[in-house]
């Protein structure tokens, strides 16, 4: 019974958490890409990173939070122009191969010692550099801690009630942003590019633009899920890196790509997942067999194998429609 | 393309399943196998042999030979300049000893006759005036026919301890030069791979994004067999190469091919496979940590017109002649031409009665041999295996297929060598760490200008 209170008690915490937030966001920006436009963008986190990078600079330079918000925004903005410019023209693999490459590269130089002056270097942005003011907007008391149920967190500062109320009024926002956009002229368009991109060109639309303008858009929801991500962590450039992504493409594709609320509901199951598995790890495998250490990399090679089981057998996820994912075949 | 559904649909879906949870299986077994050995193996005691009056002996320079184990260092002042006349001294667990002083290269090597558990000890006060050794003494595993690294760290001032050595040239030519023959070495390295992920690129269709971890795989089965089980170095890369053409025959066997029969499109299958990079990742870090794992068989002196390690024109010559032969077996042999026929044209293949299937699993099984080789010597030349190691050089294997054209084998050979030679060379103006940017900056103007590469034919690739 104790047990069955500890799981309850860690899925909430999974749902209400601002990670979960951040995660949802992103892959509502991954959605925009994969899901909807079948742009294969294997850089998300990259641009979650820039976002991140710009917003706390900025705020730790003295610009004002809105400032900062923007410079992610545009950060992540000029990057898709970048990587989109080269390779939307070309089969899809390319834009593949090139995200995949610049989020690395993104990571390499953010966590290159020369910047550190900026960035950090390794060590990254600690998040009291640049949360001040994002806590001196929150409507609640600036200290002390609130209690629902049975989680409490503080009222504004760090992980708190505050951020993750943002943070999901933020996903909420973008998912109704990509629903009245996707049934709108412009979003018949970009899935037309999906299923069949010749026929669209025929109909005498600029598929290359169209292209950009989703690229451009996903990656601007993943800065903004970027930014709340290191709300509620630190500028760190190991903490977005490949990983995140995979992990973005199993949220993904778990909840159910091109729908408008998989990437919530796979965020959701995805992180409760996680610590619902660490507890029943911790709980029932004595730790001769599997040390702490081993239980997050455990978790990930299930993540990996389900991530390709998932595309195999159920492509369309929980809430999707198969039909709307014969792309690329 | 709609798939026909037919009743059997169901149950062929459920032996996929079943097949690909045996797959994953497959690549945690691989990786067990090693990982139980190297947990606190009982060190392997002969019963029936006559103990020796001495196991070890102080020598000048040790060879490896089937009946000897070596273990040797340099003490080193952190200038490349060598630490003479220190006392070191190494025992067994029981009385036997033997102590040596080190040479003017800073060089000490002792041989033993015996598999076991020795102790070395550095003399503090033999070491010049004002330096100190961190660690004064050490444990090694050594192993009879294999050469083992004992390393003292020393800090402190040096008397007369100049920046640079004479091997080492200092001039801005003189340091091109020999970046460029890192290059090379790079880009061999690379070749070996990337040559596999173009072919299997031309013949199927599929960019496969889990190719880098086959090259970690590789080097983690050089570890395995080498350091772990003691096996000569170059046994342990044959070693690899084997488990790695296995598991590329048993990727396709049981992934690839019966996900081309399902029709899987191209996009889902390349998120198949960062699906299988991704657990592959872990797998490692599960099994092998997440530090680096050394593969070195000992410490190696830059020689030669080239200015760099024995291991490494080694390598090179390995990967040249590897290369060439899988040049002549694409250009001379049936089952080469086929293989490019069906990267020409499958259909057309298939139709002038090559067996595609045939040839699409020898192509998988031999990318992922000659991934498994460059991984085992990228160990070897680098010192050591990391989970990591593969995800940092696929950048450069896709850079480098893409500048040569995806596809072709040749273009892949040419694309990675000119990547390793930029890559390496533009370290003579940017951080060491930046250096990949290189890459990905020619990616990006490669597939602006020429995007069907170096030698891909101009056609429609958008």
């Amino acid at each position: 019974m104790n047990f069955l209170y500890t799981l309850f008690q860690d899925g909430g915490a999974a749902i209400i958490s601002s990670t979960t937030a951040a995660f949802a966001l992103a892959a509502i920006g991954l959605n925009v890409h994969f899901g909807y436009t079948g742009l294969v963008n294997i850089g998300q986190a990259g641009f979650m990173l820039l976002g991140a990078y710009g917003f706390a600079i900025v705020v730790e330079q003295g610009g004002g939070i809105l400032l900062g918000v923007l410079a992610g925004l545009a950060a992540a903005a000029v990057f898709a122009l970048i990587l989109g410019i080269p390779t939307l023209r070309l089969r899809g693999d390319y834009l593949a191969i090139v995200t995949i490459a610049a989020a690395e590269i993104i990571r390499i130089v953010g966590g290159d010692q020369s910047l550190a002056p900026l960035t950090g270097g390794v060590a990254g942005i600690p998040n009291a550099k640049y949360s001040d003011q994002f806590i001196a907007l929150s409507p609640f008391p600036k200290a002390g801690l609130f209690t629902f149920g049975p989680w409490t967190y503080p009222y504004s500062a760090g992980n708190s009630w505050w951020l993750s109320l943002v943070g999901w009024a933020l996903a909420l926002l973008a998912a109704l942003v990509v629903f009245l956009l996707f049934r709108s002229p412009w979003g018949r368009a970009i899935k037309g590019i999906r299923e069949d991109e010749d026929a669209v060109r025929s109909l005498g639309k600029n598929v290359f633009a169209y292209k950009m303008q989703s690229l451009v858009l996903g990656g601007v929801i993943g800065a903004l899920g970027g930014i709340v991500f290191v709300l509620g962590a630190s500028v760190q450039p190991d903490a977005l890196g490949r990983t995140t992504t995979f992990l973005l493409y199993t949220v993904l594709l778990l909840g159910g790509a091109a729908t408008v609320l998989g990437p919530i509901l796979g965020s959701f199951l995805y992180f409760i997942f996680v610590v619902w598995l660490q507890d029943v790890v911790a709980q029932f495998v004595p730790s001769t067999v599997m040390n702490s250490s081993q239980i997050p990399q455990f978790t990930y090679i299930l993540v990996g194998a389900g991530l390709m089981l998932l595309v195999i057998f159920r492509p369309q996820g929980i809430l999707g429609n198969k039909k709307e994912l014969s792309f690329g075949a | 393309m709609r798939e026909p559904i037919a009743p059997r649909r169901r149950a062929h879906r459920i032996r996929l399943l079943g097949i690909a949870l045996l797959a994953a299986a497959g690549v945690s077994l691989a990786a067990v196998a090693p990982a139980m050995a190297a947990t606190p193996s009982p060190t392997p005691t002969p019963t029936n042999t006559v103990v020796q009056s001495a196991t070890i002996t102080a020598v000048p320079q040790c060879t490896v030979d089937p009946a000897l184990g070596c273990v040797a260092g340099t003490l080193n002042d952190g200038n490349g300049n060598g630490v003479k006349g220190v006392t070191i001294s190494m025992s067994d667990a029981g009385s036997d000893a033997a102590s040596t002083v080190t040479n003017a290269e800073g060089h000490f090597a002792f041989k033993v006759s015996q598999n076991g558990l020795y102790t070395l000890t550095l003399k503090t006060s033999t070491l010049p005036s004002g330096v100190k050794a961190a660690v004064t003494q050490r444990k090694v595993q050594a192993v009879v026919g294999a050469l083992r690294a004992a390393f003292f760290e020393l800090s402190g001032s040096f008397k007369g301890s100049k920046a640079t050595t004479s091997t080492v040239p200092t001039t801005f030519i003189g340091t091109a030069g020999q970046l460029a023959a890192q290059g090379l070495l790079l880009g061999l390295l690379l070749a070996l791979a990337s040559i596999g992920l173009s072919l299997i690129y031309g013949t199927t269709g599929l960019s496969n994004f889990a190719h880098a971890e086959q090259v970690t795989l590789g080097g983690f089965m050089a570890y395995s067999f080498g350091t772990v089980l003691g096996l000569p170095f170059i046994l342990a890369a044959l070693a690899a190469v084997v488990v790695g053409a296995a598991s590329g025959y048993l990727q396709d066997r049981f992934i690839w091919g019966p996900l081309r029969k399902r029709g899987l499109g191209l996009t889902q299958l390349m998120v198949v496979t960062i699906g299988l990079s991704f657990a592959a990742e872990y797998v490692f870090q599960y099994f092998y940590g997440s530090q680096v794992q050394s593969v070195s068989s000992g410490v190696q002196l830059n020689t030669g017109p080239l200015n760099i390690t024995p291991a490494a024109y080694w390598s090179m010559l390995v990967s040249i002649v590897v290369l060439v032969l899988v040049g002549l077996a694409l250009q001379r042999t049936r089952i080469g031409r086929a293989a490019r026929a069906v990267s020409d044209n499958r259909a057309l293949a298939a139709a002038s009665g090559i067996d595609v299937d045939r040839v699409i699993r020898l192509v998988w099984t031999v990318a992922m041999g000659l991934a498994a080789l460059s991984g085992a010597l990228y160990a070897l030349v680098y010192g050591g295996i990391q989970w990591s190691t593969g995800v940092q050089i696929l950048l450069l294997l896709f850079a480098a297929v893409t500048l040569g054209g995806l596809g072709t084998a040749f273009g892949a050979l040419v694309g990675s060598i000119v990547i390793g030679l930029v890559v390496q060379l533009s370290t003579l103006f940017l951080s060491n760490n930046v250096k990949y940017a290189t890459a990905l900056f020619i990616l990006i103007l490669v597939l602006v200008f020429r995007p069907q590469g170096i030698l891909g034919r101009k056609e429609r690739v958008g």
